[in-house]
């Protein structure tokens, strides 16, 4: 496993650990009172660190290179029974974007989400998880298809942002994100967000707006990246730790904020630590929220949806 | 005497170039101006005479809510609505600055509340309500208080049974509101939803800038898209992209023109016909 600096404690007991084991296999010795007291100690030393995690801590957890991403979930919501569509019938198939129906515990969903790769080669295959227009079309045109027969919906959220292309900027960026933003306003049913990963500002928004919306507990949600923020506005890269804490990010702020309905624990040291772990959470999330939209009648809920987000704001007057 | 010492018209007492590049291109209080360009140079006073377009080129240049009112409300007639809100710094943010002090020093230096400005009246007989915003306010970004006066704009229009423009001037989301200021995007949007439900028109007039958050919610959405020509409009702004594709742009890219060829705009207006063609326009649907 990959081991973030400020994870360094773990990493000098990781090595007696490994050393220890070695030892025991090597020299047939009984190094099984050692070993379990490492293990102890990585996990007390784990559950010390990620209580204290400052905001640029998190966004370091959930771009993790071994974070589980988008498909992984809906392989792993659906148990495999999962059906991948492609394309948003006018440009291209956004290799950034992914969707299709699956079915969780017997009931048909309609899966969405941005896909980063999980090597060199699919990094730059899934565009780093920053779709073009045709992605936001392409999620648009899946939702509408789960509109038409009655299926909910459920958006995974993890992207740096939107392209910022040239190509992007001629096929109309701005107009896609937005036709969904106004769109997904008025589906007639259940739309459940999770941020699973980076929820960077207008190319997450694109596919994030729901009856609820969950971040998991190692997830940034923002209108900026902390990086680009510092670069604007301390005219530096070199503010991105003092931006992350002022932008107000994490799960717990936006939580605080009520611009999220709750907050989805992941294993100790994140998802990427105990995936299996994750995933359930996710689905006991997705199943609980569900279950509650469903009695609800289709133009109550969109109405409750769309007063939910006419209320957001913090504003003074005389 | 030697030459620097008598006082002439060229005589500086400080070395060096000491504006700041913000402040350039707004200053317009000398006798003169030049246009950015065509470089061509005429008069201040013709210049405003012009509607601060130039005559020679048809640069619009950027121009305050104020003069767009006067230009398109029959004889200057409007009520400002809305006008008491103003931002409460929800996150107690603070950069190089503290954003409650920002806030502040702008509404002092500008005279506004903040990025937006709405108003009600009638454009040649037909009535109009518009939520215009003011790009001289922390660069016209979109906060709480942008996305509050939309709403306010939009439930009057609803009541009155008037159509409602936004005139989109602005640099994106409000980064001292984060993830509250992106949150307008979808709030906005949905107040969109309840005008389009009631059969309301909702024009969206585009101005030089309209980028970010601003493009990818209601600067895109409207039943008829309209622009200035010339206005930058794009969801990244052209510097990113630059960094991005690591190459210049080509002439004209993001521009009203290159925007309309994309089939993201329905008409570009210059800044002189805008009273004739919403007049037009809002005929058109009240008929």
């Amino acid at each position: 496993m990959i081991l973030l600096e400020f994870e360094e404690p773990i990493a000098k007991l990781q090595e007696q650990l490994d050393k220890a084991i070695e030892i025991a296999e090597q020299a047939d010795v009984d190094m099984s009172a050692t070993i379990e007291e490492l293990e102890h100690r990585i996990r007390e030393k784990r559950r010390e660190i990620y209580a204290n995690l400052t905001p640029w801590q998190r966004v370091q957890v959930s771009r993790h290179p071994e974070r589980p991403y988008t498909l992984r979930y809906m392989q792993a919501l659906t148990e495999g029974d999962f059906a991948e569509l492609h394309g948003d019938r006018n440009v291209k198939d956004d290799k950034a974007m992914v969707g299709g129906f699956g079915t969780i515990n017997g009931e048909t969903f309609m899966l969405i989400g941005q896909q980063k790769g999980e090597n060199t080669k699919m990094r730059t295959y899934r565009n780093f998880g920053m779709a073009n227009p045709e992605g936001y079309r392409k999620a648009l045109r899946l939702m509408k298809l789960a509109e038409k027969f009655n299926k909910p919906i459920v958006t995974l959220i993890d992207t740096p942002g939107a392209y910022p292309g040239m190509e992007a900027e001629e096929r109309g960026q701005g107009e896609a994100i937005a036709r969904n933003i106004y769109e997904m306003l008025n589906l007639k049913v259940p739309v459940i967000v999770v941020i699973i990963g980076e929820g960077a500002s207008g190319g997450a928004l694109g596919i994030g707006v729901g009856d609820r919306v969950l971040m998991m507990e190692n997830t940034w949600y923002s209108v900026i990246s902390p990086e680009s923020c510092s670069s604007i506005l301390w005219r530096s890269w070199d503010f991105k730790q003092q931006a992350a804490t002022a932008l107000k990010l994490t799960a717990t702020d936006m939580l605080e904020l009520k611009l999220i309905d709750e907050i989805i624990k992941e294993p100790l040291g994140g998802a990427h630590t105990n995936p299996r772990e994750a995933y359930d959470a996710v689905k006991a999330a997705i199943l609980k929220h569900h279950a509650e939209l469903k009695a609800l009648d289709p133009v109550k809920r969109m109405d409750i949806r769309m007063d939910k987000y006419i209320a957001m704001g913090v504003y003074n007057e005389d | 005497m030697t030459p620097d010492k008598q006082g002439g018209w060229f005589s500086r007492t400080e070395k060096g170039i000491v504006t700041e590049t913000k402040d350039k291109k707004e200053v317009k209080d000398g006798l003169w101006y030049k246009c950015p360009k065509c470089r061509e140079i005429i008069t201040t006073e013709d210049h405003e005479k012009n509607l601060n377009v130039c005559p020679i080129c048809g640069h619009h240049e950027r121009i305050a809510t104020k003069k767009y009112f006067e230009l398109m409300f029959d004889n200057n007639q409007f009520t400002e609505l809305a006008a008491n809100i103003y931002s409460a710094d929800p996150l107690n943010f603070t950069d190089t600055q503290p954003y409650k002090e920002r806030i502040v020093k702008t509404m002092k230096k500008t005279g506004l509340k903040d990025a937006m400005t709405v108003a009600v009246g009638e454009v040649n007989g037909y009535g109009l309500v518009v939520a215009a915003m003011n790009f001289e306010f922390i660069g016209g970004s979109m906060g709480a208080v942008v996305g509050e006066k939309i709403a306010r704009a939009a439930d009057y229009s609803l009541e009155h049974r008037i159509p409602l423009m936004i005139m989109s001037k602005s640099g994106g989301a409000r980064m001292m509101e984060a993830a509250i200021s992106l949150m307008q995007l979808a709030k906005t949007s949905a107040k969109l939803n309840r005008l389009s439900e009631a059969k309301i028109p909702y024009i969206s007039f585009c101005l030089d800038p309209t980028t970010g958050g601003t493009t990818a919610s209601y600067a895109m959405l409207g039943d008829v898209n309209l622009a200035e020509p010339g206005a930058l409009i794009g969801f990244a702004g052209p510097r990113v992209i630059r960094d991005t594709v690591g190459h210049d742009l080509p002439e004209g890219f993001q521009r009203s023109e290159f925007v309309l060829e994309h089939g993201f705009l329905d008409m570009i207006i210059e800044r002189k016909d805008i009273k004739e063609k919403l007049g037009q326009l809002l005929k058109m649907f009240a008929s």
